[in-house]
């Protein structure tokens, strides 16, 4: 007794192989995390709410809507910290990281990596994208013991933020830097658009997606 | 037969598992995870372990079937084989699949050809091995007995 829970702590996992999905769910689950796995680079970003593309299908009447490096957060989900596999087909594991680290309210999430090869170049070309660790597979219990400093960390930055957000609940385009400080607590706003929308707004669940609590 | 000398019988059989490199370590692993919340979860990861098996296998019959051989396409295949192995402690299918995939770095028909026949081999041995342990495991829960680790 006495601990705060661990399942306050939510892991996205990515991984293209549904043993290994298996496998890195339980240890997380073990370890008392929350977890959702996802199969690919593409879906963990979806879940993340990091719609690149989303402007397209935006109707034309609202304005200023920038296409590019326009991040819309659709889901009020908090995650704090992402473990992923390299070798995926799509998106790797590295170009996950790398849009995760570029992304304003994604970069502050801790990036784990996993990878069945030992590729000195490849580990160190991941820490320096920003990757807190690099786990070789198959990964142990004792590996994720690594996990929860770094979780720690951006929770208690997110704390000290809660006062922020709600005075910035509905920001115009150029207060969008005050926003980049509650990275990992999303909120649903949509920039340059009015609150009384007519449109509803969507939720997509993707496939593939599992979310365990 | 009754409890203990079927549970003798297990702890036999699965040491010789060990002892001939069939399982290693990480199997070890899976089933320290399983617990009385999660009772069937080594033989649940086995099991997508032997369905993903059989689909990659069949994978790799297609691919070294063409005329013309796509060798990434081969070696993406045994990358996963490699993979799902290692991640349950099916060592010698493992071990074949390295064999393997140096083969499809060298563009080696022959050599691919035979590590397939090996890695279906490897593969149908440890399935059926396990399945003979999950089996025992199966006879001693229902006599009423726990799984001596």
């Amino acid at each position: 007794m006495g601990m705060a829970a661990d399942s306050e702590f939510h892991v996205l996992a990515v991984d293209d192989s549904i043993i290994d999905r298996k496998l890195i769910e339980r240890l997380l689950k073990t370890s008392s995390y929350q977890v959702t796995t996802v199969d690919s680079g593409s879906k963990a970003l979806e879940f993340l709410g990091l719609h690149e593309d989303l402007h397209d299908r935006i109707d034309q009447n609202t304005p200023s809507v920038s296409p590019n490096n326009h991040q819309w957060r659709l889901q009020e989900v908090e995650v704090n910290l992402v473990i992923t596999d390299y070798c995926m087909p799509g998106m790797t594991g590295y170009d996950l990281l790398k849009k995760i680290k570029e992304s304003s309210s994604l970069k502050n999430i801790p990036v784990v990596i996993m990878s069945s090869e030992n590729v000195p170049s490849r580990i160190s070309r991941c820490l320096e994208e920003g990757a807190e660790e690099f786990f070789l597979k198959p990964v142990r219990l004792s590996d994720l013991n690594k996990l929860r400093p770094h979780m720690l960390k951006t929770k208690s930055k997110d704390h000290c933020k809660e006062q922020v957000d709600e005075k910035t609940a509905f920001p115009s385009p150029k207060q969008e830097g005050k926003e980049e400080s509650n990275n990992n607590k999303r909120k649903a706003t949509e920039e340059g658009v009015s609150p009384e929308r007519t449109r509803p707004r969507p939720r997509p669940r993707p496939n593939g997606i599992t979310t365990m609590v | 037969m009754d409890l203990v000398q079927l549970q003798r019988q297990l702890v036999e059989y699965r040491t010789s598992l060990y002892h001939e490199g069939f399982l290693d370590e990480q199997y070890t692993q899976l089933q320290e995870l399983q617990d009385e919340n999660n009772p069937d979860f080594v033989v649940e990861v086995v099991s997508l372990f032997f369905e993903d098996s059989e689909r990659l296998l069949n994978e790799l019959t297609k691919a070294l079937e063409q005329q013309s051989i796509d060798f990434k396409r081969v070696d993406a295949h045994v990358h996963q084989l490699k993979g799902s192995s290692s991640s349950i402690g099916a060592q010698r299918v493992q071990k074949v699949c390295i064999a393997f995939r140096n083969y499809c770095e060298e563009q080696n028909v022959e050599g691919c050809l035979k590590c397939l026949q090996q890695v279906r081999h490897e593969y149908s041995l440890v399935k059926t091995k396990l399945e003979s342990m999950f089996q025992l495991e199966q006879q001693i829960l229902s006599a009423g007995g726990s799984i001596p680790m």
